[in-house]
């Protein structure tokens, strides 16, 4: 089968690959470019461990196909620290132990930082929806919430 | 297996590429891809259209068509569309609703669908190759269906009417044990003058409770009058028995579930 050509924005670098048609971005993200942030869960849209950003919107890489994201700005969890800083968000889950296992923590923290990019100071409940989509089987949920409120406290902080 | 993605300008050429046998055409992606990743190899290509048409949200008045390509995220933050925002909130966790579209959530099985029962009570047609069909007549044949549907279209009151009730077990996101909406219009003396009731997961596929619509009918909506109608609700049901209820719990809960849309 012939390749088709794919070209979008990851984490800000300009990306371009071939790839066989019906390639999801997960496979393309993970095995073509390298970016392994994305962890393949369930496949089934059920899990969210596959959660990126595209074009400001959380989406599940495990059903989308890559060449319909041709153009597009992808942002993935691999692309949140800047010059060896962490990302308040990452920072938050680790000193939180919002994270055992680790295999969710890159979607949830793609969740989270859609929910703190819309809603900079948001409520429990407004977390708790946000992060619906994510399942977690190690820490009972409440270290991540917390994480995420506590991110969020940081950056209106960092921002006053 | 890899699947081959054709992309066409219009729905006429999206069409004209849908007979092939193995094509489906692709949506969000939440349910053909989700089934292409589980190995149902009945899917070997996949078409999409991308007519701007598809991705249109027009209100007119009261009027209100939904192109296919419409998003769950895209309903639920319309203003015009407020009373059907719980609905559309109401599937999948945030990814899916950025993904899920109208057209896909017609053709979701049980315990899927829960728009498409929202719908259901807004008598919605549904717009297919150049016509338009009642939902129910689409629903009922939707496994025969080999063209793209392109829109819903349906009556929105602002002013109230409309509600609707999501049964799960996980907060707040869990697949559902049932799903009801009703479309109540009611005389000045407190009546209900029409009524139409959507069922999900009563069925495998979102049904209407004829039966209890027609014992609303004439009665006010208090304990005592919406009684006969409870004990309807489950009439010409066929519930569906998945790993979150089984048959014989949804048609037990249904009417406890009915009432308390009806009451509140």
């Amino acid at each position: 089968m012939a390749k088709v050509p794919v070209q979008f924005t990851l984490n800000g670098a300009e990306k371009a690959e071939f790839i066989d048609s019906g390639t999801t971005l997960l496979h393309a993200l993970r095995d073509k470019i390298g970016d392994t942030s994305p962890k393949g869960g369930c496949h089934q849209g059920t899990c969210g461990a596959c959660s990126v950003i595209i074009d400001g919107e959380l989406r599940l890489s495990c059903l989308t196909l890559a060449e319909t994201c041709n153009g597009a700005a992808i942002t993935t969890t691999s692309g949140l620290s800047k010059g060896g800083v962490l990302h308040p968000l990452q920072r938050a889950f680790l000193d939180a132990f919002a994270t055992q296992c680790g295999f969710c923590t890159p979607g949830m923290i793609m969740a989270a930082k859609v929910l703190l990019d819309q809603t900079p100071n948001p409520s429990r409940d407004e977390v708790v929806e946000a992060l619906s989509g994510n399942i977690c089987r190690c820490t009972g949920y409440e270290p991540i919430i917390q994480a995420v409120l506590t991110a969020a406290r940081s950056n209106s902080q960092n921002a006053a | 297996m890899a699947l081959a993605l054709q992309t066409f300008s219009t729905v006429k050429d999206a069409n004209a590429a849908l007979k092939s046998a193995g094509t489906r055409y692709l949506g969000g992606g939440t349910l053909v891809l989700r089934a292409a990743n589980e190995g149902d190899v009945s899917v070997s290509s996949l078409i999409r259209a991308t007519e701007p048409s598809l991705s249109a949200i027009t209100v007119s008045g009261s009027d209100v068509r939904i192109g296919a390509s419409v998003t769950m995220a895209a309903i639920a933050r319309h203003p015009d569309l407020a009373p059907l925002a719980h609905a559309a909130r109401a599937v999948g966790g945030p990814a899916i609703r950025n993904m899920a579209t109208v057209g896909g959530n017609l053709f979701a099985p049980a315990p899927y669908g829960d728009f498409t029962v929202a719908l259901l009570a807004l008598d919605a047609t549904v717009s297919i190759d150049g016509g338009e069909m009642p939902i129910e007549t689409f629903l009922a044949e939707r496994e025969s269906n080999h063209a793209i549907v392109t829109a819903v279209g349906f009556t929105l009151q602002v002013d109230g009417g409309f509600r609707f009730l999501k049964v799960s077990r996980v907060k707040p996101k869990g697949v559902s044990v049932l799903s009801i909406a009703a479309m109540l219009e009611q005389a000045p003396d407190g009546t209900v003058s029409s009524a139409r009731i959507g069922l999900g997961c009563m069925a495998d596929r979102p049904m209407r409770a004829k039966a209890a619509e027609k014992a609303l009918l004439g009665r006010k909506l208090t304990s005592s009058g919406i009684a006969p109608a409870l004990a309807a609700a489950g009439d010409g049901s066929a519930p569906i028995t998945d790993p979150i209820a089984s048959a014989w719990y949804r048609n037990e809960v249904l009417p406890v579930h009915l009432g308390r849309l009806l009451l509140a």
